[in-house]
């Protein structure tokens, strides 16, 4: 089956660049790109793609705006989001990942490696850098240096097996060496990282009170 | 590459200005809440009946609260109703005046003519562009405001029995010429606030602005021309590019801490370093950091290094054994112990073959480590690289046995 991906930089040149890397890859057709937020979210919930490459820092509100906005607009018929971003910084893998995107990868990723990321997260899976694991390890020990919302202990503890395949996975382990390590199948590692993924995204009461609160003051 | 700095502040509240009726406050925060504007001006009416509080605030939101930049005039029907509104907070003003004090009419009638009349020099002043009345008018109006101000504030004076009649008339005359001056000019100290402030955003930007510009000009623009002059070989350019990547990193998203004063900090230089002097990635994930007291404790200070000295070593040899193009440093902290990790997919060894080389330097690790009070693992295969795990126990020191976590170290001597 064939993805069909839509493209979101405000930087002509990187999305120009990134349409030929993934030109060469199988299974994966690039519908569509833009480059303003506005621009974004009309493009996207027009052409309704499978997977959208998302910037993280654009003039306007960001990728996390263009999140937003197609949620808001398609709700559960919305895409899936991996955001692709030069910054690594903790503020911005953490905000981008609980606004909802399924994956964060840095902009030095090859383009082999971006293709099968974007299939990944296509197939539902969470696509998850080191560094990522790193910062919701790091939220645990509670040093993160994105000190708000909290997790709620109660609902959004990881469990015991989730914590191993977080720390191998900030140790540079890939999924199937995880596996491997822990005796699991990649399939349950996966499972295991989506988890921890959507645990991170707080999908509890906190985040739907914030979420309520920031839709009435808009 | 892309805007970095993206500070996300909360939209400030701003008045209407196309659709206002006496200064836009009541439209302002209808639209900034995202409710009804009749509820808001109601609310405000009847804020007005509380001993004039809704004028109060009414007034100072006007006061502190930039017009916005909407055009359109509101339907007929709703400005109907706000005016409908504003004489009802008069009148509510004036019958509350009536019954809460035992001021006269006179008094109360005088006060709501100065109001009317700084409400109508505010509002012909308020106007930040150019009004598309004539001038006429607006000097007309800001006359008539005058007169009002000065006409209440003389009635409210002279007048003899107000509250104010034991004053001295002198000082009571000063006071009202004082009052009404302030009142008047109001728009005008406010318009000069404001733009005071203005100046001083475009300045405090413009500085920030060239910090930048000159930054990049050190940096990365020197690097671009380096990379050009350099363009024949690859290497030079890959290692370049990556020296200028981390340093520009560092720039822009902090991490500022220097690395005597943090383990995470140390990590990365080590890592920075080592990748700097042979030319290959390294990804270094740190979680959590030692506090500063355990920096400032000599003995704990001590075994750090040794730690941070043992890491350096093993990323060392991976980069110069192991034939990978990538090692991942892995450190974390928590309560119990210190754990770092560094791994390559490169050649590996066989831990058993005598090789006197690589076996010494893993007994420098290891003996190290372990004169730290801490213990260092090596695991190896040949053909799928290197783990070096060093863990150090955080809060008994030369404790008897190590802490090991769950991390089934008999599977990572099977690697």
């Amino acid at each position: 089956m064939t993805y069909r991906v839509f493209l979101v930089d405000d930087h002509g040149v990187f999305r120009s660049g990134v349409r030929t890397e993934l030109a060469g890859e199988d299974g994966l057709e690039v519908i569509g790109d833009a480059g303003t937020v506005p621009e974004s979210i009309a493009g996207i919930v027009e052409t309704k793609p499978d997977v959208v490459l998302l910037d993280v820092h654009m003039p306007g509100g960001g990728g996390v705006a263009v999140l937003r906005g197609v949620t808001d607009a398609l709700g559960s018929d919305a895409p899936v989001f991996l955001a692709l971003s030069v910054s690594d910084a903790a503020t911005d893998v953490i905000a981008t990942i609980r606004a909802g995107a399924r994956g964060y990868v840095t902009k030095t990723i090859d383009g082999a490696e971006l293709a099968d990321a974007v299939r990944r997260v296509a197939e539902g899976d969470a696509v998850f850098s080191p560094r990522l694991a790193g910062f919701v390890l790091d939220s645990f020990t509670g040093r993160s240096p994105v000190p708000e919302p909290q997790l709620d202990p109660e609902l959004d503890s990881l469990t015991r097996r989730e914590m191993e395949v977080l720390r191998l996975l900030a140790r540079g382990y890939t999924y199937r060496e995880i596996a491997e390590e822990l005796f699991i199948s990649v399939k349950t590692v996966e499972t295991h990282a989506s988890n921890v993924l959507r645990k991170t995204q707080q999908s509890n009461r906190n985040a739907l009170t914030r979420w309520a609160v920031n839709r009435q003051i808009g | 590459m892309t805007r970095t700095t993206d500070i996300q502040r909360p939209d400030r509240m701003r008045r209407r200005s196309g659709g206002k009726v006496v200064a836009g406050v009541c439209g302002g925060i209808a639209d900034h809440l995202g409710v009804d504007v009749f509820r808001v001006r109601v609310v405000f009416v009847v804020l007005a009946a509380l001993a004039g509080a809704g004028v109060a605030a009414y007034g100072l939101l006007w006061f502190l609260c930039p017009t916005g930049d909407d055009v359109g005039p509101g339907s007929p029907r709703e400005r109907r109703q706000a005016q409908g509104l504003v004489v009802l907070g008069v009148i509510v003003l004036l019958a509350n005046g009536f019954v809460a004090s035992s001021a006269p009419a006179s008094t109360l009638l005088a006060l709501i003519v100065v109001l009317g009349g700084a409400a109508l020099v505010w509002r012909e002043v308020d106007v930040t562009g150019a009004s598309s009345r004539s001038g006429f008018i607006t000097w007309l109006r800001l006359a008539a405001g005058a007169v009002l101000v000065v006409g209440g504030l003389i009635v409210l004076v002279a007048a003899p029995d107000t509250a104010l009649a034991g004053m001295n008339p002198t000082l009571l005359a000063v006071l009202g010429t004082l009052f009404g001056v302030v009142l008047l000019t109001v728009p005008l100290w406010m318009r000069m606030w404001r733009s005071l402030n203005a100046e001083r955003a475009a300045r405090i930007r413009n500085q920030e602005r060239e910090e930048i510009a000159s930054h990049l000009h050190d940096s990365v623009l020197q690097t671009l021309a380096l990379i050009q002059k350099r363009a024949a070989q690859p290497d030079v350019v890959a290692q370049l590019a990556r020296r200028q990547e981390r340093e520009l990193r560092q720039w822009l998203f902090g991490d500022q801490a220097r690395r005597n004063e943090s383990l995470a900090a140390a990590i990365a230089a080590v890592s920075a370093e080592v990748e700097d002097a042979y030319g290959l990635e390294i990804e270094t994930v740190t979680v959590g950091d030692v506090t500063p007291d355990e920096l400032r404790d000599e003995k704990i200070a001590h075994s750090l290094q040794a730690l941070v000295a043992s890491a350096r070593e093993a990323v060392v040899n991976a980069a110069k054994h192991s034939g990978a193009d990538k090692v991942d440093v892995y450190c974390e902290v928590d309560d119990e112990q210190i754990e770092v990790f560094v791994r390559d997919r490169g050649v590996g060894f066989d831990p058993d073959a005598v090789d006197s080389d690589r076996q010494g330097i893993a007994k420098s690790i290891r003996a190290r480590m372990e004169r730290a009070g801490g213990t260092a693992r090596i695991t190896s295969t040949p053909g799928r690289g290197t783990n070096v795990a060093l863990k150090l126990p955080r809060t008994r020191r030369g404790g008897s046995s190590p802490i090991l976590d769950d991390d089934h170290p008999e599977k990572l001597e099977q690697q």
